[in-house]
């Protein structure tokens, strides 16, 4: 009819919603990579190129904090991977069985943790794990294992972990939530076919379940991936700015923090930070592009 | 036919294994909340014994309220999280509307364009996003937390709600063009009251992150008037170290509102997760 008349409903639609995500979201995304690609001479804004990346991955200087965040972000990320998910992956099984009872109380326990902030998370384990207060060497004591106790959060060689395994702690409700709606969708035919076949129990949940929800692992590893590379709070919350005890926790985000804002003698420089900010975003980039043409692509969808 | 899948010792087990689960989940809460009324006394001789009448103290809440502008804080997480909800649902509502209702030219661009967001996170940008907060002058209000918010919350926003709006009947919409309504009034009366529980939904997904966030508060936001909740229970904690009572006290009074808008809305959030709203 008449297509050629500028539709202004549609565009009083979309104007409030578009020029907000793009004002405050993707041009600061943009102008972030792009001041990346300058440094402050004498207080002028000068052009320098790549030369920010070349300092951030090659001057010792840097390169030393850089590769050290980097390699703790993928060891916490691994952490996630192979804790946080089978253990949600675990308590969906069991959550899904029909006729459980008291299933939607444990489901709703079990996600709290995931809705309280990492600051209340951060200063609760820190109290906990507290040699001063004294509550798990005492609860280790009690079960004879007093001798496993170290003040984990102020070891270079276990801070990390330890908050690793908290954030898990934090966050396990979301793959077991994930994952239990999963299977609460495959088919009871499916399931009686296998039993008629004599797969039941265990081998069920191998055989059949599992690769019916292999799609909604996929989703949360990318989520997980995603989370864990622009994670921060629970480390500045748990550890300060300084990520301690010497750098030992020290993630992409905490570093980039540190660096954008100075911290004791330094100065901030918001066009390393820019720099920081554009290699995280390289790499949550790589990640995704890996899911959807890697992953997403190549999986098997049923559909009921 | 369940014998083969129900047997005593696997329900047993089930339950063993679930409320161990819980009990690790839901300890730390329950060890900081009941150490919150104690004396410093008793929290370091019995840190897992319940309050008694000899242990009772308020000392530690005192102090908060004395050191601790909490209801201010209180009060700003309220507007940002209350304020930001609201222009998400409502202009992802509307964006939402357009691309799944009428056939226009770089419609699916404009959809992929606003779905970038799902996967990338807004603090990439958070350099740029700092100098222009200082360029409007917004530095320091809760506006520049509410719009970040709402830029955040939107993509994931107009993701889902479009999606239960192809599901809004056309003859319904149809029949409201003959009686001669506008587009506008299509969309307030008729689309919206239909697409409730997705916005319920929606909600529930970005009010948590928001009231919880750290992040933002700490750079765009950090003076005293504009400090939010989690922002203020993080520098009150950290100036109040060593006083046990008072980063106790911090500690639950911080965890009691999530906890009650928690208690309200899980079923809605667990069923808003469940429903396969995020797929």
């Amino acid at each position: 009819m008449n297509g050629k008349r500028i539709k202004w409903h549609i565009v009083v639609f979309l104007a409030p919603a578009v020029l907000v995500y793009t004002a405050i979201m993707i041009f600061p995304l943009f102008n972030t990579l792009r001041l990346a690609l300058y440094s402050e001479v004498d207080q002028v804004r000068v052009f320098t190129g790549l030369d920010n990346f070349r300092t951030l991955f090659g001057d010792p200087r840097w390169s030393e904090s850089f590769w050290n965040a980097l390699g703790n972000n993928f060891w916490f990320f691994l952490i996630h991977m192979l804790v946080q998910n089978p253990i949600g992956i675990l308590l969906a099984a069991i959550l899904s069985h029909p006729r459980l009872r008291f299933a939607a109380l444990y489901r709703s326990a079990i996600f709290v943790p995931t809705i309280l902030s990492f600051v209340i998370i951060g200063f609760a384990w820190k109290l906990i794990l507290s040699p001063i207060w004294g509550i798990a060497p005492d609860m280790l004591d009690a079960i004879g294992l007093k001798f496993l106790y170290a003040p984990w959060l102020g070891k270079e060689e276990y801070a990390l972990t330890t908050l690793a395994l908290v954030s898990v702690w934090q966050f396990v409700g979301i793959p077991m939530m994930l994952i239990y709606a999963a299977l609460l969708s495959i088919p009871e035919e499916v399931l009686e076919a296998g039993e008629i076949d004599g797969i039941t129990g265990a081998a069920a949940f191998w055989k059949i379940k599992l690769p019916l929800i292999l799609p909604s692992i996929g989703i949360i590893s990318i989520l997980t991936f995603v989370g864990n590379f622009n994670a921060f709070d629970l480390i500045y919350a748990a550890q300060g700015a300084l990520a301690g005890p010497d750098f030992s926790t020290d993630i992409l985000g905490t570093f980039m923090y540190r660096t954008f804002f100075g911290f004791q003698l330094q100065l901030g420089d918001p066009h390393m930070g820019s720099a920081i900010a554009a290699a995280m975003f390289g790499i949550i980039l790589i990640g995704v592009c890996l899911y959807l043409f890697g992953i997403q692509t190549r999986m098997r969808r049923y559909q009921f | 036919m369940n014998k083969a899948r129900r047997n005593p010792f696997n329900v047993f087990a089930s339950h063993a294994v679930l409320l161990t689960y819980t009990l690790i989940a839901l300890f730390p809460v329950f060890v900081i909340l009941i150490n919150s009324f104690k004396t410093r006394k008793a929290i370091f001789r019995e840190p897992l014994a319940l309050p008694s009448s000899d242990s009772f103290s308020l000392i530690g809440y005192q102090t908060v309220m004395k050191q601790g502008d909490f209801f201010l804080y209180f009060q700003n997480s309220m507007i940002v999280t209350v304020a930001s909800l609201f222009f998400v649902l409502l202009f992802g509502a509307m964006a939402a509307f357009a691309l799944a209702e009428y056939r226009f030219k770089g419609n699916t661009l404009m959809g992929l364009y606003l779905a970038l967001g799902i996967m990338i996170p807004i603090r990439i940008g958070t350099v740029a996003i700092l100098d222009l907060m200082v360029s409007t002058g917004l530095v320091n209000t809760l506006w520049a937390l509410i719009l970040v918010y709402t830029a955040q919350g939107l993509p994931l926003a107009v993701f889902i709600l479009s999606e239960f709006m192809r599901q809004v009947s056309d003859d319904l919409k149809n029949a409201g063009r003959i009686d001669g309504l506008s587009e506008y009034t299509i969309f307030f009366r008729l689309v919206l009251p239909l697409v409730r529980p997705a916005m319920a939904t929606v909600a529930v997904f970005n009010m948590i992150p928001i009231w919880n966030d750290l992040w933002f508060p700490l750079i765009l936001a950090p003076a005293e008037e504009t400090k939010t909740l989690t922002l203020g229970s993080q520098v009150f904690i950290g100036q109040f170290v060593t006083d046990w009572n008072a980063v106790l006290s911090a500690l639950s009074m911080a965890i009691l509102p999530v906890m009650i808008l928690y208690v309200i809305f899980s079923r809605q959030l667990i069923r808003g997760i469940t429903s396969g709203a995020v797929k």
